[in-house]
């Protein structure tokens, strides 16, 4: 999960996923943030590219943290978050690091992809070469960095690759504006379905 | 369906929160934040005749007496005032000792040195409603045109007079825009009303515990309450002063309310014994719940007028905020920062009610915050769940008051209270 609060002003403290979408993001810009947690990313985009962030969360403990930091927080659940915005109510919809945790991405995402010209989606890629090594050799539910769960206590329902990503995208007709992936808190492009720790997509309807 | 609810809950309070109080009861403001001290309440008087205030309902009322107090001190730009605006039963005592008295304030909890609204820091107004009964105009005070009390000669009023009321007092202290309005329950629906009347008056709104408009359930509560006092026989229509109060109607109008502010864990806390004891009577109070409720309806007659309670209930009741409208038509444009706050066992403003605001600010691009604090009071959660609100509402102010005229980010450092 998130990592703790770092009060550093330093680039290099910066998580490496944030850092491509405060990248990404352009200034000034409107960001709903979902599954925001502790609002360490919203907090980061509003301090260095002057957004007008929203989050949602559903931890009440996480939503005293994102008024600490200044915040806008819906204590709320993705399904009531998003169904009650109009379309295209904001620039970007951030979706990282909580897709895999929904119970119906498809529809979450469908939703994003309404309420925001663009969506940002993060997500671990279970098609590491980790997770295919204690897969085949020790015929366990891989363990890895970006999935540090053991099979009993993990908050993620769906567990998807970038390659899968990658043709849900091309089914559903969605165009992957930019896209990025991490391994060892670096960006990396040499065959990102087995080596990327986590996959980033910037991505938007076709026709809008 | 909740999605994200299946992120891992963490039950236990965080570390920066103090532990649960365990006494359901609004404490005398101990603890490590200070008191404004001893206070006065004051009387601003204006709406003589003929400048009378036109009221909602279309009459004219005047003279208008407004009884306030101030806490903290008004800085140089003027820009650090929060106007406390309180319940059904409030008065504008809201923090600090009158001379003599060893109660404080309703909300001493959350307005003092170092407290939720801080007075080193904020300006605090605090003032009685238009119909109260405490130094503020209302069917107990004496209509000139008689020379006698007004009784139900007193004209209906409605939460958008006792707005009006409260601006008239924000000019004569010449403030031009409040930092924020603040109020739980019918307070809350003050805090809208300002907000929707005069948005460029306020840089924010506090709602807690509130609603937009009145449900059946609401009204019926309330009904329930006007009717026990109307049924004293010491209430003729009215006109009851220079003789005996309605006191037995008025109290078990207030014995109602109670049981409504409460959630049924925190009575089963708070009373869980029965006496068994010998007793006057086969019907006597037998229970704790019994006797709490007594004391509570016998104390309220001490300190409010039947009538007030009648008038003001049925300003509660009558209060819709959309006006007819799509709710989020009331708020566009309004640049006013909301937070609004909801408790999990309150039953007679439920959250559902607090989430309807927010959709509707939502879809006014409003800047909102809403949080559904778990706490187990019921209603009374508002003003029990102290470390709660004040870690909120300090930042939320904190946020407001240092993003004026910049509209730059602001960040805070630390997450302590």
């Amino acid at each position: 999960m998130k990592s703790n609060s770092s009060q550093s002003d330093s680039r290099a403290d910066t998580r490496s996923d944030y850092r491509v979408i405060l990248e990404w993001i352009a200034s000034g810009s409107s960001v709903l943030d979902l599954g925001c947690g502790e609002g360490e990313l919203l907090a980061l985009l509003v301090k260095e590219k002057g957004v007008r962030a929203q989050g949602i969360e559903i931890n009440e403990q996480a939503i005293y943290k994102c008024v600490a930091r200044g915040l806008s927080v819906f204590h709320d659940d993705i399904d009531h978050g998003l169904s009650e915005y109009a379309d295209r109510s904001f620039d970007y919809i951030i979706l990282n690091q909580t897709l895999q945790q929904v119970r119906k991405p498809d529809e979450a995402l469908r939703e994003a992809l309404r309420v925001g010209h663009e969506v940002i989606v993060g997500f671990p890629n279970f098609a590491h070469y980790l997770a295919r090594v204690q897969i085949f050799f020790r015929g366990k539910t891989p363990v890895t960095p970006s999935l540090p769960y053991e099979w009993h206590d993990t908050p993620n329902l769906h567990f998807l690759s970038i390659s899968d990503f990658v043709e849900y995208c091309r089914k559903r007709k969605i165009n992957i504006g930019k896209s990025a992936f991490i391994s060892d808190k670096r960006e990396m492009r040499i065959f990102p379905n087995v080596f990327a720790e986590t996959g980033i997509f910037l991505i938007s309807n076709v026709t809008g | 369906m909740s999605l994200l609810s299946l992120l891992p809950r963490r039950s236990e309070r965080p570390t920066y929160l103090s532990p649960v109080r365990s006494e359901p009861e609004p404490s005398s403001g101990s603890g490590v934040a200070g008191s404004v001290g001893i206070v006065k309440t004051h009387s601003f008087h204006f709406a003589e005749p003929p400048d009378e205030l036109t009221l909602e309902c279309g009459e004219k009322l005047g003279p208008i007496t407004v009884a306030y107090e101030t806490y903290g001190t008004l800085n140089d730009e003027k820009s650090n005032a929060i106007l406390i605006v309180h319940a059904l039963s409030g008065d504008a005592h809201a923090a600090g000792f009158h001379e003599g008295n060893e109660k404080p304030g309703w909300w001493d909890d959350m307005i003092g040195p170092g407290k939720g609204f801080d007075t080193d820091k904020y300006f605090v107004i605090s003032s009685n409603v238009l119909g109260g009964c405490r130094g503020t105009t209302g069917p107990s005070s004496i209509n000139p045109k008689t020379g006698k009390r007004y009784g139900l000669d007193f004209p209906i009023i409605s939460i958008s007079d006792m707005v009006e009321v409260q601006k008239h007092l924000t000019d004569h202290l010449k403030i031009d825009r409040l930092l924020s309005v603040a109020g739980g329950s019918m307070g809350g629906m003050q805090a809208l009303e300002w907000l929707t009347r005069y948005p460029d008056r306020l840089r924010s709104a506090l709602v807690l515990a509130s609603t937009a408009k009145h449900s059946p359930q609401q009204i019926a509560f309330s009904e329930v309450g006007r009717q026990a006092i109307m049924a004293d026989p010491h209430w003729k229509d009215g006109h009851y002063y220079g003789g005996p109060p309605p006191a037995k109607g008025l109290a078990v109008a207030r014995m109602v309310g109670h049981i409504t502010y409460m959630s049924d864990i925190s009575m089963a806390e708070k009373f869980g014994k029965r006496f068994g004891k010998e007793k006057p009577h086969k019907f006597s109070a037998d229970s704790e719940v019994e006797d709490y409720l007594h004391a509570r309806g016998n104390n309220f007659v001490k300190r409010f007028d039947a009538n007030s309670y009648l008038y003001i209930t049925r300003a509660i009741d009558s209060f819709d905020l959309s006006r007819g409208k799509d709710l989020y038509q009331v708020f566009k444009g309004i640049n006013a920062k909301v937070l609004v706050l909801a408790f999990k066992s309150d039953w007679l403003y439920p959250a559902p009610q607090s989430r309807e605001i927010v959709r509707a600010c939502k879809l006014a691009g409003v800047d909102t915050t809403y949080c559904e604090i778990d706490s187990t009071y019921g209603h009374d959660a508002f003003l029990l769940e102290v470390d709660e609100e004040t870690h909120l509402i300090k930042h939320f102010l904190q946020r407001v008051f240092y993003q004026q005229g910049t509209g730059g980010a602001y960040e805070v450092k630390e997450y302590e209270i």
